[in-house]
């Protein structure tokens, strides 16, 4: 799986929500990504990926893109 | 009310859009909403955490105009059963929002708007009690039509008591990190209104990066959270963040997991700060008890003590006061900030004070021997999901009109459903986020061969609690 897929079965699973939406998909959204969601996402990108993220990157996380952006400072590349 | 010409030139209000309005500014904007407002009668409010959402509130609060406030980032849909059943004269909304509401626009302030309502077929409408001022809603933003009623007394007698044993004053500047229909969130803008504190104003969360530009930037000097703000501020690494300004935390809304309410409380001591644990419930406006700080490592797995003017007692089953230390009774309080009773039409709002300053919790509690008290259970079938109350037989009705055969127990911030037919599972969460409100991560679907019951016939729901371990 590339981790463009993870990525996108991590959003699919944390928000239950198709595949294609993932795209350009935003913080609050959709009703399932909220702050409660917005956690869950989180330690799920932490699982899935191994890793860390740091406070600030935890509240920039606000779109499946800017995700990605985050994560390659994590040196998972896109 | 709020007495805002004592601080005319404090600033009440300032909002993560940029606007200032002062004490004095609000208190003349009040007066003109005051007199749009020509028809006596009710007025619904669509509260955000807004310049005009607060601008409306506190004109109704200072012109004794009762006001109810309801959840304004819910779709219209579930706010239409609330405007049959009390057909509010007006209603102050978003003003996106008017055209899907309906009614006149006679008013506008910020990004709100005050509609005229008519109706063809009215309900019966006997004189709202004049004693009225406020109603809450008690169970988040699920459309219930089960209001509780608040005169002013209670919200001053309140407002007043926590400002004294949180020590506000006019140097305080909170940011709004609760809704302000919920009765906590509710309770921190009137605890600082009275006392010419600026409340910071945003819509923001804290898992958002312009909630914490907008906190640092205003030098914001506390928050209000309930169990899981905490919970989330502790994956964000909140005691590794440097926020020299932020004194004072308070935490109410359910119980805080007690080893967390322990770690805040040494990272307050610690950095010069303040953590307040604290019980509540919206048919006593909000507030009953807090922790004294000074208290508050010894007795960290505590509600504390009843506020000022207020006061507890325990009773045992049959009605009789509990006298000695450690043990379980149901908590009963009594003070000026018990609600006058329950609503649940128009008609209702007529009611006089049911209570008479005493609450029975249902809550089940126990009192050490220093006097301080600790909730050790329920005594209804309700958990708090993210500080909102949810009846779980409630849940289990709803539930029932996908699959009959089933039945809900849970946790605080977990329901768990349980059914015996596969298939359903993705419908019911569905089903039940949207008529809650709450996401999705509030309910979990087990599918077992039959559902628990006692040799009476009743379901077994201890069996299934037990389950969950």
């Amino acid at each position: 799986m590339t981790n463009l897929e993870k990525l996108t079965k991590v959003f699919v699973e944390s928000f239950g929500i198709d595949a294609e939406k993932t795209k350009g998909l935003q913080y609050q959204g959709i009703d399932q990504w909220d702050s409660v969601g917005h956690m869950s996402l989180v330690a799920a990108i932490e699982d899935e990926f191994d890793i860390q993220l740091d406070t600030d990157d935890i509240i920039d996380m606000s779109s499946f893109e800017k995700a990605q952006e985050i994560l390659s400072k994590y040196d998972v590349k896109f | 009310m709020f007495d805002l010409d004592r601080y005319q030139n404090n600033t009440a209000f300032i909002t993560d859009k940029g606007e200032r309005l002062s004490y004095g500014e609000l208190s003349a904007e009040a007066g003109v909403f005051a007199k749009a407002v020509t028809k006596k009668g009710l007025v619904f409010c669509l509260c955000e955490n807004r310049l005009g959402s607060l601008v409306g509130y506190v004109a109704c609060m200072e012109h004794h105009i009762p006001i109810v406030l309801l959840d304004g980032s819910k779709d219209i849909s579930v706010l239409q059963n609330l405007i049959t059943i009390y057909q509010p004269e007006y209603i102050w909304i978003s003003s996106d929002k008017t055209e899907s509401i309906g009614g006149k626009t006679i008013y506008k302030f910020a990004t709100f708007s005050l509609q005229k309502m008519s109706y063809e077929v009215e309900v019966a409408k006997p004189e709202i009690n004049p004693e009225l001022a406020l109603c809450l809603t008690t169970s988040g933003s699920t459309g219930s039509p089960k209001f509780v009623r608040l005169s002013a007394v209670n919200v001053l007698a309140n407002a007043e008591s926590i400002a004294e044993y949180l020590e506000i004053d006019e140097n305080e500047r909170p940011i709004t990190t609760l809704p302000s229909y919920y009765s906590y969130g509710v309770s921190v803008i009137n605890s600082h209104l009275i006392k010419g504190a600026t409340l910071l104003l945003t819509e923001g969360t804290v898992a958002q990066r312009e909630f914490w530009s907008f906190l640092k930037e205003q030098k914001a000097t506390s928050i209000a959270g309930v169990p899981y703000t905490y919970e989330m501020l502790k994956m964000l690494r909140f005691f590794r963040m440097d926020l020299p300004y932020l004194k004072t935390m308070t935490q109410a809304g359910g119980k805080l997991n007690k080893d967390i309410a322990k770690e805040y409380i040494e990272h307050a001591k610690e950095k010069g700060k303040r953590f307040f644990v604290m019980y509540g419930q919206t048919e006593a406006t909000a507030r009953m008890s807090y922790l004294p700080f000074e208290h508050a490592l010894e007795k960290y797995a505590s509600i504390g003590i009843a506020i000022p003017r207020g006061k507890f007692s325990l009773i045992d089953a049959n009605g009789n006061t509990i006298e000695e230390p450690d043990v379980d009774g149901e908590l009963v309080y009594i003070g000026p900030n018990v609600s006058l009773g329950y609503a649940e039409c128009r008609a209702d709002l007529a009611k006089g004070d049911e209570n008479h300053g005493e609450l029975h919790t249902g809550d089940v509690a126990r009192r050490d021997s220093d006097g301080f008290y600790y909730i050790t259970g329920r005594m209804k079938r309700f958990v708090k999901v993210w500080g909102n109350r949810c009846n779980l037989d409630a849940t289990e009705q709803l539930v029932k009109t996908i699959t009959t055969s089933c039945a809900c127990v849970g946790v605080d911030d977990k329901i768990t459903i349980f059914v015996t037919v596969q298939g359903f599972e993705n419908e019911i969460i569905k089903m039940l986020s949207e008529k809650t409100g709450f996401n999705s991560k509030a309910f979990e679907v087990r599918v077992i061969d039959s559902i628990p019951v006692k040799s009476s016939g009743k379901i077994d729901y201890p069996a299934m609690q037990a389950m969950l371990n």
